[in-house]
């Protein structure tokens, strides 16, 4: 693969870069082709396709940092851009420093199948194949619409401390969403997979089950009732989602939130946060899934990283520009949404460990409560540590068993106290949907997962008493 | 960067079509300016241009989209090029095609001021410092989670083969404080700003007290038991929830099967205080435009017309499905995407009571500040509607204690009938929606509390 930019120029770009006597400095380039086509009311509505390519330059002294980017990759566009980011961010240090440039660790990892040596035609067939197997999937369906998206973002950082990496990003989705109409109305459901991988996403999954598992769910909750209201035991399902972690502690964990004072997790390293049953990991090395890659935006490589560990907060997340104030390393949480903005401390793939308990026991031993097969997105309020999740699929606890199906609804509940009351940890973890987190206007894509759980705590937000 | 240049660049991928095709192409270019700062220094300053094309043609009923994040000739001419190859995947549609010209003349909006670009660089730190300066000033206990200043001048032009030709450059500026307050066992957070056209219309102490009460006011907030009661959504909150009730009413989600209002044109939606208008042509709502994504001329629409279900937003395609006309509501989010109808700029029809009748009139209820999880809880196509919430009670009309940890539960189509009160007190956020106070009976407020 051609780097993006070549060494020479590159150490050019930084000494423009570094000619206000900036401390440290970053030329970020992108090259980003996507495709995309949606499959809507039974017609292929149309094919996308797009390419972004450009280079962030960063330059930072003390606590300040310059930025600017261009579309422009020629080295006369990149020294302008070098000297507009270096004028935002004048030091004192040395002026005119020059920097070597040597190859970091190589992090590029096989891809099977690259999506853009596959038709465009093959592409389409796979939601034709999911339209009709969610048509089939009962007479109640009456819309379906499927997506497939595919990516590859080839990125290449090097910074004034010498280092030059590259890596080579391809993710493949495919989501399928149901409409059901019934004499209570109308209600959907969604199914989607998504992996750091190619075209072979679908040698794993069978689009025809994706479709099948969508129409299910809105079928199902055509016969839910209004979820109920106020406090309530809670047993999420392996592999529903492990939104409830990302919201609950993982955003308070992020370093740079930390460091503002904006979270309740501030101050605690060493203490007790969370039940003994909890080992939480943010992990970015996780092959092929959602939030996986080699380096992240900043070129550290990918981390394994505990953060919670039987219970007590053994580490925040951190990118290179806190990481630095605090001289300690980057653990690899340093990612943007593109060459067009800053990078900050993000999530890969954030899970729970598996436990010892068997699912089935978790069930029977809940005499009343909600069970979530599968969640949706969420939202925290890292401050105050107050969080949201919905729920897509969910159904009522009776007795020990799983009963009647519910209706949507969010969950809201404080992540310290919510941590605090798991009780309960199942054997059987898996990672959940793919998806995208937002955080100050970016997203970046992430992966999630749980075990069968039991938490007390939570907060239904539904209409029935 | 000259209307005039980008709208040579549009009209040169126009000029590329081929015989029996239709060919579309939008061309953007924007530079954005971006200050945050904190403890009275730059934290970051961002400086950039970006701009970028997106190509659609239709060959025979068959749609394909291409875009390219540059304005490099090459990148151009390739996506035309994708774009014409996507085009023989699509299903063919007899109905597809690019808007035609409907001869109505676009609204004369004043969207672009000179005043930013004169401003310095210098003269947008300052105004980012003031502000973090007059929220710290304002009480002990605040904190700062961040403070932005953002500016943005964009041109955009659109050219078609159907003789589709507009262009158009726009201002925008914002100031944003989001701000923590500490109490004695908790932090909480509030948030306010300011938008205008240039930066002499932004309110640095209107953003600062704003975000600072909002902040201060939940102090001491605790949960609540569940109950169902009236509430007052405020005008940041109203906004979201009109933003997601006008989506219903695209003409996409109702041909589609999507559509709460499908097939109920004429029939009582809503209270009859409600009346829902998207009108692009006010110039104060952040999503103001004379031309829509297609380049059609923007027009009010009613959606609700004193509660009646009035009418629905349409984009060529749609109104070609309906027999209808494009009522210029086709919405592209930047280039990289193909327009679709959906609402622009949203707003209630004034009532006539102020913030402060709205709550004597609840009376006894819960006044919300912000709501959290409006993706995640509420469904446009089944109306089920469960969101976190955060406000303080009304105790008599007045504001009272902080009640935080709860959601409030009902569904879009009872909320539209159990509206009691709607506000004059009418606020322009950066969003596709405006905002009153906006009173709902019989919403579940769902709490933790014993």
């Amino acid at each position: 693969m051609p780097d993006l930019i070549d060494s020479e120029t590159l150490q050019r770009v930084l000494g423009a870069a570094l000619s206000t006597g900036a401390e440290w400095a970053e030329v970020f380039a992108e090259d980003r082709r996507s495709t995309g086509a949606v499959l809507d009311d039974g017609k292929v509505e149309e094919l996308t396709s797009g390419r972004d390519r450009g280079a962030g330059i960063r330059v930072v002294v003390g606590d300040s940092t310059g930025f600017a980017h261009t579309s422009d990759l020629s080295e006369a566009a990149l020294l302008e851009t070098a000297r507009i980011a270096a004028q935002a961010a004048r030091g004192a240090g040395e002026a005119g420093r020059t920097v070597q440039l040597r190859a970091g660790e190589s992090t590029l990892r096989p891809v099977g199948i690259y999506p853009d040596d596959i038709g465009k035609a093959r592409k389409v067939e796979l939601l034709t194949l999911a339209d009709q197997a969610a048509r089939t999937a009962g007479s109640g369906i009456t819309q379906v619409t499927a997506r497939y998206s595919d990516s590859r973002r080839r990125i290449q950082v090097a910074n004034s401390e010498g280092i030059v990496v590259g890596d080579d990003q391809v993710r493949t989705l495919l989501s399928v969403s149901c409409v059901a109409t019934g004499d209570t109305g109308m209600q959907t459901g969604r199914e989607s997979v998504g992996h750091t991988i190619g075209f072979e996403l679908f040698d794993r999954y069978d689009v025809e089950d994706l479709a099948a598992t969508a129409a299910q769910r809105a079928l199902t909750k055509l016969a839910a009732r209004p979820a109920p209201s106020g406090q309530m035991t809670v047993v999420i399902g392996s592999g529903g989602g492990g939104v409830m972690f990302h919201e609950a502690c993982g955003h308070g964990l992020e370093a740079d939130l930390v460091e503002k004072g904006a979270s309740v997790f501030a101050g605690r390293l060493g203490e007790l946060v969370a039940s003994p049953l909890v080992t939480l990991v943010d992990d970015g090395t996780l092959g092929g899934e959602w939030g996986n890659f080699g380096i992240d935006d900043e070129g550290h490589v990918a981390q394994r990283n505990v953060l919670i560990e039987d219970g007590v907060l053994v580490d925040y997340m951190w990118d290179g520009l806190r990481a630095r104030k605090e001289g300690r390393t980057s653990s690899g949480n340093g990612r943007r949404q593109s060459y067009q903005h800053l990078p900050m401390v993000r999530m890969t793939n954030t899970y729970l460990l598996g436990g010892s308990d068997s699912p089935e026991d978790i069930i029977a031993d809940t005499d009343s409560g909600v069970y979530i097969a599968h969640l949706g997105g969420g939202q925290v309020n890292t401050a105050t540590g107050d969080f949201v999740f919905g729920m897509t699929e969910a159904y009522l606890i009776e007795g020990g068993r799983i009963t009647e199906p519910l209706r949507e609804g969010n969950l809201i509940g404080n992540g310290p106290a919510v941590l605090g009351n798991i009780d309960a940890v199942g054997n059987d973890f898996a990672m959940g949907p793919p998806g995208t987190c937002g955080k100050d206007g970016q997203g970046v894509p992430v992966g999630d997962g749980v075990p069968t759980l039991r938490v007390h705590g939570l907060t239904i937000g539904g209409t029935a008493a | 960067m000259t209307p005039d240049r980008i709208q040579a660049i549009a009209d040169q991928v126009v000029a590329g079509a081929a015989r029996g095709e239709s060919v579309e192409a939008v061309a953007t270019w924007s530079r954005d300016t971006e200050v945050r700062v904190y403890d009275g220094a730059v934290e970051a300053f961002t400086s950039a241009e970006s701009a970028g094309v997106g190509v659609r043609v239709v060959v025979e009923g068959r749609v394909g989209f291409a875009w390219a994040g540059t304005l490099d000739e090459a990148a151009v001419r390739d996506a035309l090029d994708d774009a014409r190859d996507n085009a023989r995947f699509a299903s063919a549609d007899p109905q597809a095609g690019l808007a035609d010209p409907d001869g109505v003349a676009p609204a004369s909006l004043d969207l672009y001021d000179g005043r930013l670009e004169a401003t310095g660089t210098d003269a947008k730190i300052r105004l980012a410092l003031d502000l973090e300066a007059a929220v710290v000033g304002a009480d002990p206990r605040i904190g700062i989670e961040s403070v932005d200043y953002s500016d943005q001048v964009a041109t955009s032009a659109i050219a078609s083969t159907s003789g589709v030709r507009a262009a158009s450059t726009e201002t925008a500026c914002a100031l944003s404080a989001y701000v923590l307050a500490s109490g004695e066992e908790e932090t909480t957070t509030g948030f306010g700003f300011s938008v205008g056209r240039h930066p002499e219309a932004l309110d640095v102490s209107a953003t600062a007290s704003d975000a600072v009460a909002r902040a201060v006011r939940m102090l001491g907030a605790k949960p609540a038991r569940s109950e169902r009661l009236t509430v007052v959504l405020d005008p940041w909150v109203t906004a979201q929830l009109i933003g997601l009730v006008a989506a219903v009413f695209s003409a996409d989600a109702v041909q589609k099967g999507r559509s709460l209002f499908a097939n109920r044109i004429g029939e009582q939606v809503a209270s009859p205080l409600v009346t829902l208008v998207d009108d692009p042509t006010d110039p104060r709502q952040w999503g103001a435009t004379s031309n829509d994504g297609e380049g059609i001329a923007t027009r009010p629409v009613a959606l609700i017309d004193s509660g009646v279900a009035s009418g629905f937003l349409y984009d060529s395609y749609t109104a070609r499905v309906a027999g209808a006309a494009s009522t210029g509501s086709a919405v592209r989010h930047g280039f990289k995407t193909t327009p679709s109808p959906g609402p622009q700029a949203v707003g209630l029809r004034p009532g006539g009571l102020t913030a402060e009748q709205v709550w004597a009139q609840v009376g006894d209820g819960l006044l919300i500040q912000e709501v959290s999880g409006m993706h995640s809880g509420v469904n446009p196509v089944s109306g089920d509607f469960s969101t976190g919430a955060e406000g303080v009670r009304l105790r008599g009309g007045e504001p009272a204690e902080a009640v935080r940890e709860v959601t409030i539960a009902s569904t879009l189509q009872r909320m539209l009938t159990d509206v009691v009160a709607v506000g004059n007190d009418v606020v322009f956020f950066p969003l596709e929606a405006s905002g009153v106070s906006l009173a709902v009976a019989e919403v579940t407020l769902s709490g933790g509390a014993g």
